[in-house]
């Protein structure tokens, strides 16, 4: 089974690396872009094959040493 | 004041903190891997050192504080035993849960390492007896990810309970214009709610020494010296 585990700052959060990249872009002169936020992805395989059982892993995972949630949120999804 | 130091894998500032320990304390203190369970007994306090535990990867510190001698850490810190984290230790004691907030990239972007003042806070800890409150002291700092962060209501606790153990300052002992990275109310350090828990950016430990720039971390060290607690 294929998992994605994604992480992002919390709202609020100040995002230096984000700002960078977001000047960045904006002095290649790309319309069109307001902000940006930078998170991570984690692309996990696992030998489960019980979808309830393969969440509740990743959700431990995540709160255990994926995510700092002081500072970050973040998103489980099979991926079949 | 029995001390150990843990050595994780990237650390690089043990062998800096171990110098300081035994010349101030006149003993010897012992080197701890990560992968001890336990620490020795009768230890007073345990030193986290600096460096780049496990390549900063992932964020700096998480991997390190889940190491298994961090339950150790976490029992020794919970029965009121002493605890120091010293940059990357700080970082580790964040990402632990034994201190709270987070410590995000520089404002700035960029790695720094320079002198730098800081303001003393309270001085009747034993991290701290050995100077004087409000006194401006010098030492160095040396990290990419020093801005404290924490939200509102955590910021009110550690101001309200007096637990900023060294906010950044200029010279002059202006602490706004002082700040290096960005740390929210210019917190270079602070305490547990216990006291027993110091965790600071700046190292101390680099300033025992006329010959390299100045004695003013020597302070922490005989601070230490002169703790006379049973842990």
């Amino acid at each position: 089974m294929k998992a994605r585990v994604t992480v992002t700052l919390k709202n609020g959060v100040l995002d230096p690396q984000g700002k960078a990249i977001e000047g960045a872009l904006k002095s290649f002169g790309l319309e069109g872009v307001d902000s940006i936020r930078q998170g991570k992805v984690f692309d996990v395989e696992l030998s489960l094959t019980d979808k309830a059982e393969a969440e509740a892993l990743l959700k431990a995972a995540a709160e255990k040493l994926l995510a700092n949630t002081v500072v970050e949120n973040y998103r489980v999804e099979i991926l079949g | 004041m029995k001390s150990a130091v843990i050595t994780f894998p990237g650390s690089n500032r043990e062998g800096d903190v171990i110098r300081a320990l035994r010349r101030a304390t006149g003993h010897e203190p012992v080197s701890i891997w990560h992968q001890d369970m336990d620490l020795p007994k009768g230890t007073d306090l345990v030193v986290l050192p600096g460096g780049f535990s496990y390549g900063d990867y992932l964020r700096c510190g998480a991997i390190a504080s889940r190491a298994p001698v961090m339950d150790a850490v976490r029992a020794h810190a919970a029965k009121g035993g002493l605890v120091l984290g010293i940059c990357n230790g700080f970082q580790i004691l964040v990402e632990s849960g034994l201190l709270p907030g987070v410590l995000m990239r520089n404002a700035g972007l960029k790695f720094i390492c320079k002198m730098q003042h800081l303001k003393v806070g309270r001085t009747d800890t034993s991290f701290t007896s050995a100077y004087t409150e409000g006194q401006i002291i010098k030492v160095a700092i040396a990290h990419g990810e020093g801005n404290y962060v924490a939200d509102a209501d955590t910021i009110a606790r550690l101001e309200g309970e007096n637990r900023v153990a060294f906010r950044y300052c200029t010279a002059d002992g202006d602490t706004k214009a002082g700040n290096p990275n960005g740390s929210l109310n210019d917190i270079a350090g602070i305490y547990s709610e216990r006291l027993n828990v110091l965790g600071m950016m700046p190292h101390p430990e680099n300033l025992i020494e006329t010959l390299v720039g100045g004695i003013d971390g020597r302070g922490l060290f005989e601070s230490l010296s002169a703790f006379r607690g049973a842990a």
